[in-house]
């Protein structure tokens, strides 16, 4: 357990930066947006494995439990989940009208049209 | 036993996520997305947050997912192939990743019951001792978001109100105006009668 102490939060910095390379590295708008879905859930992740308590019980007061896990990052990350689920249908309802005015969702090609508009 | 279940379903996560980098499908990306979602909820039950999975299954996998997908109906389900992998982003993303690791080496190791987030008189400590006495729930993750933290929960209902108006102003007001430039005959329309009186469908 001891030498294991620290690998949740290894694997929680490989997620959060596998989900930054898909943010930075892919043109497509919507792949930003699964990347950015990646890197949110591995911050939740992140606040729950320190709130866990070896040998604790769920935070539900019980007469025969002893030990808890700390309830207050459950608490902070429900709050999390809600508002990412929010921020991500504004994002998608943007992509949507950059779809119709630009008929395509690919940040070069985007990128490449209002040159374009400019130039002309 | 416990463990073993956590580090066989981050080995799951890990796998998901290369397939999400690799695959250009968007529509596998979404459903990965949404599996991601399902297992981390999985990893939050061994965690003891049976609230925070109820919540990552029900918003993460179930409601997001549907949102990408009502999106992609709107727009292309094929990403380009194309997208800079430079070899500049991946040193900046592993120089990034190579600090955070360096920086968890100062952090309590997983489940420590000392670490200073467990200890502290008034969070933890108060709300496991005292919010049965204080709010009478039996659930502490309740009495925390509603009573202790309700102006917490209050901003976050404003959040939510606010990204409604939001959605609701950019593509509402749009869908107007493709009536104006509707030919005036689209295909499925009732036939019409034009002016010398021949009957014509489009």
């Amino acid at each position: 357990m001891q030498i294991l102490g620290l690998y949740n939060y290894w694997i929680v910095i490989v997620l959060m930066m596998a989900g930054l390379y898909i943010m930075i590295a892919r043109y497509n708008l919507i792949k930003k947006m699964i990347g950015l879905g990646v890197f949110q859930t591995s911050i939740f992740y992140l606040y729950i494995s320190m709130g866990k308590v070896t040998g604790g019980s769920a935070p539900i007061l019980d007469d025969n439990v002893t030990q808890y896990s700390n309830p207050l990052p459950h608490v902070l990350i429900l709050t999390a989940i809600v508002v990412g689920v929010a921020t991500t249908a504004v994002a998608l309802a943007l992509i949507v009208r950059i779809h119709e005015e630009y008929n395509t969702i690919e940040e070069d090609e985007i990128k490449a049209i209002e040159a374009a508009e400019h130039d002309s | 036993m416990e463990l073993l279940v956590t580090l066989v379903l981050l080995t799951f996560l890990v796998a998901i996520v290369i397939g999400i980098i690799v695959l250009r499908d968007l529509l596998a990306g979404v459903i990965l997305l949404g599996l991601y979602s399902l297992i981390a909820a999985g990893i939050f039950v061994v965690m003891d947050a049976v609230d925070v999975a109820f919540t990552e299954a029900a918003v993460g996998a179930g409601i997001s997912t549907i949102l990408f997908l009502g999106a992609m109906s709107f727009t292309r389900h094929e990403q380009k192939p194309r997208g800079h992998d430079s070899l500049v982003t991946l040193v900046f993303v592993v120089i990034t990743g190579a600090l955070l690791i360096y920086g968890t080496f100062d952090m309590p190791h997983y489940g420590s019951a000392d670490s200073p987030a467990q200890t502290h008189p008034q969070l933890a400590q108060h709300f496991i001792h005292k919010s049965i006495n204080e709010t009478g729930m039996p659930n502490i993750v309740t009495s925390v978001l509603a009573s202790y933290r309700g102006y917490d929960t209050l901003g976050e209902v404003v959040v939510v109100f606010t990204a409604g108006i939001a959605v609701l102003s950019i593509l509402g007001l749009v869908r107007r105006r493709p009536e104006e430039e509707a030919p005036e005959d689209a295909p499925g329309d009732l036939p019409t009668i034009t002016q010398d009186g021949s009957e014509h469908n489009v």
